[in-house]
């Protein structure tokens, strides 16, 4: 099962196909409360069949987005398309999406099972069928020992897997969730993650997704939009958003980053040179930039991508500096290194514990030599 | 550790509840008075009931009373709710602070100017005085107390709640029976129940409104206690009393049941995980 979705995932790459068409766009959407501006001439692409994350921190109006799918919202300029078609003036409940609730909004005066069907009903689906659907998503959620409880009568995270049920109960074209598994445990969260991603396959939906968390986002989704003040900063699949960011933003909000500036003092096809005076280092890479020589850039590296040795590299080479251990952070699985250079900046890298160390080949105010290969990072001009 | 009751604590409650039932308590007795006079104790005797049985003009009044009371809250009920709504929901509309300080005039209104300005209204208009005037002006004083009842209400509902129903399908108007109703229930019954106990003791309006052949129990009573009171009056209240007793013993057992079956079904499902 896994290994099958897997296979059709990796294979999943509509935005990279001219032909195909979009399902969700936002066409210059802005979105104004009063004079506050929450979404700002934003335009984005969600394919059929996606699972699309939106990421970004609290009050950059990811909600807000989902609202406007939903319909409770109307953007007040731009349009937002589903399927080609122009959603304004079409009410909430003609719309063939379901969405998930921030605050769970159950229905406190239903029974969990009433609350489940409550969509189904709406369409006069058969008493059966409502039934057989209500006992599939009860499973799903492994809520069936709480069918006919009320929801103040439930613990948050049992809350929150009503609310994923009843948003699910329709198996709407298009589900909206936001943040839809803040509530629960890790273990559960990340079986439910992969229920999602199984669900979403199974049945071919497409599902937007606002989470906090960005490993669930990499988990999960096909592509990831980075969000800020109202503006994507980048759209891309996980990994792409992990190793090329775009800009110090997306590089610095995702995961951890060491970030160096420089100049570029030399730029070929396939090849640029930045120096750092700051740090004293030179930084060489494989990789053709949008900068000319002379431009101001910022080099990025992920801190599991630099090596730390007592070594010193031959005399002049490229891509390395030297510092003293300032910290060593001790996690289980990895140990962070804080080095702190000459120039008073500090670099961290990530060693994995692969033996169980007790004494530390390097430790406390150690010197040491941080190196990394040439296409270990990526040049961000913003 | 279980608290003894002080002295101090029996009096002030004993004192407090005397305060409260001694009045009443007294008209429950005396209803029961063999003796004409209202003062004097002549025996236990239940001929007062049986001879307001015949006493027409008095079951009339209580039967008016009671007619008024439920049509006038019941109408209240429904136009001060959709105030409410309109008040909550409907953010700045034009004219918004004049109908919400029209809304609340009647609270603070004198009854002796709300009953005459009404009457100049229904002469003005040319109305027949009587029944449904009582009622028409028993609606305006009611609707604004559950308004407000049913205002507060409002203002604390979660809105996302009808915006997860509209999201699966459920137009606005069921939403509004099927969710925003059942929720704020409990605030329209107790706005209904404040509008009929209005209506139910007023006075000075329903003088003022009424017209020739509809005369309200308060009336009556006031009228004849004018020529002393008579132990068919205290009969009357006895059995109004009676039916307010058990009207709130009977809500408050169905409350009390419902809390039982509630954590039953709590036991249950604790049970079996
Ligand atoms: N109805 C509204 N009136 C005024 N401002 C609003 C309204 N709804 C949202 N906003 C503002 O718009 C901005 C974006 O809100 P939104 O709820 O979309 O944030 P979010 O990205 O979902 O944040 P979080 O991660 O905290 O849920 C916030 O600054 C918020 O204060
Ligand atoms: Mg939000």
């Amino acid at each position: 099962m896994v290994a099958a979705v897997g296979s059709v995932r990796r294979s999943f790459a509509p935005w990279n196909d001219p032909a195909s068409k979009p399902f969700i766009e936002f066409r210059g959407v802005t979105k104004r409360f009063a004079d506050f501006v929450a979404v700002d001439d934003l335009s984005l692409v969600i394919y059929e069949r996606e699972f699309f994350a939106l990421l970004g921190p609290s009050g950059c109006g990811k909600t807000t987005l989902m609202r406007m799918v939903a319909g409770f919202e109307e953007p007040t300029e731009g349009a937002v398309l589903l399927d080609g078609q122009d959603l304004a003036g079409v009410p909430p409940y003609r719309r063939p999406t379901n969405m998930m609730f921030q605050s769970y909004a159950l229905f406190p005066h239903m029974s969990v099972e009433q609350n489940i069907a409550f969509g189904l009903r709406q369409d006069r689906t058969p008493k059966g069928e409502i039934a057989e659907r209500v006992e599939e998503m009860l499973n799903l959620v492994k809520l069936k020992p709480f069918a006919r409880r009320k929801p103040h009568q439930l613990s948050g995270g049992q809350r929150q897997r009503v609310a994923l049920a009843r948003s699910l109960a329709k198996k709407p074209k298009v589900l909206l969730l936001d943040e839809p598994l803040g509530a629960l445990d890790k273990k559960l969260r990340e079986e439910t993650q992969f229920e999602l991603i199984d669900l979403q396959q199974k049945l071919g939906l497409t599902f937007l997704i606002v989470t906090h968390d960005q490993e669930e986002a990499m988990t999960v989704a096909d592509r990831i939009a980075v969000m800020n003040h109202g503006k994507v900063i980048q759209v891309a699949t996980p990994a792409e958003i992990y190793e090329q960011p775009n800009s110090r933003y997306v590089a610095d909000f995702i995961g951890n980053v060491n970030l160096i500036q420089g100049r570029v003092s030399a730029s070929a096809t396939g090849a640029t040179r930045i120096e750092a005076p700051g740090t004293g280092a030179v930084i060489e890479l494989d990789q053709a930039i949008d900068a000319k020589v002379g431009d101001q850039v910022w080099f990025a590296i992920r801190p599991e991508k630099v090596r730390i040795s007592l070594d010193a590299p031959l005399p002049g080479s490229p891509n390395a500096l030297s510092g003293e251990v300032w910290d060593i952070g001790y996690l289980g699985d990895v140990s962070i290194y804080h080095v702190r250079l000459a120039s008073g900046a500090t670099v961290t890298a990530t060693v994995t514990n692969q033996s169980r160390v007790v004494e530390r080949p390097i430790t406390w105010e150690d010197k040491v030599w941080l190196t990394w290969s040439r296409n270990g990072g990526v040049v961000l001009a913003k | 550790m279980e608290r003894r009751a002080s002295w101090f604590n029996v009096t002030s409650v004993t004192l407090g509840l005397a305060f409260l039932y001694l009045p009443i308590v007294l008209v429950v007795i005396f209803s029961f008075n063999a003796s004409r006079l209202v003062t004097v104790w002549g025996g236990f005797s239940t001929k007062w009931y049986a001879s307001l049985l015949e006493n027409d003009a008095l079951l009339d009044a209580a039967w008016v009373t009671l007619r008024v009371a439920l049509i006038s809250a019941t109408v209240a009920t429904v136009l001060g709710t959709l105030a409410a709504i309109a008040l909550v929901r409907y953010g700045s509309f034009r004219g918004r602070t004049l109908f919400s300080g029209m809304i609340y005039a009647p609270l603070v209104m004198p009854d002796v100017i709300t009953g005459l300005s009404l009457l100049l209204l229904f002469v003005a208009v040319g109305i027949d005085r009587g029944f449904w005037t009582i009622v028409l002006a028993h609606v305006t004083l009611a609707m604004c107390y559950v308004t407000v009842v049913v205002q507060s209400r409002l203002i604390t509902f979660d809105r996302s709640v009808e915006e997860a129903a509209l999201d699966l399908g459920c137009p606005p108007f069921k939403t509004f029976f099927v969710v925003t109703l059942p929720l704020i229930a409990p605030a329209v019954v107790a706005g209904w129940m404040l509008a009929f106990t209005l209506s139910l003791d007023d006075l000075v309006i329903a003088s003022f409104t009424t017209g020739p052949g509809a005369t309200t129990l308060p009336m009556k009573i006031y009228s004849q206690v004018r020529l002393g009171v008579t132990p068919e009056i205290n009969a009357i209240c006895t059995i109004l009393i009676g039916l307010v007793t058990v009207g709130v013993i009977g809500a408050s057992i169905f409350t009390k049941r419902r809390e039982v079956e509630r954590q039953r079904a709590e036991r249950l499902a604790a049970a079996n995980p």
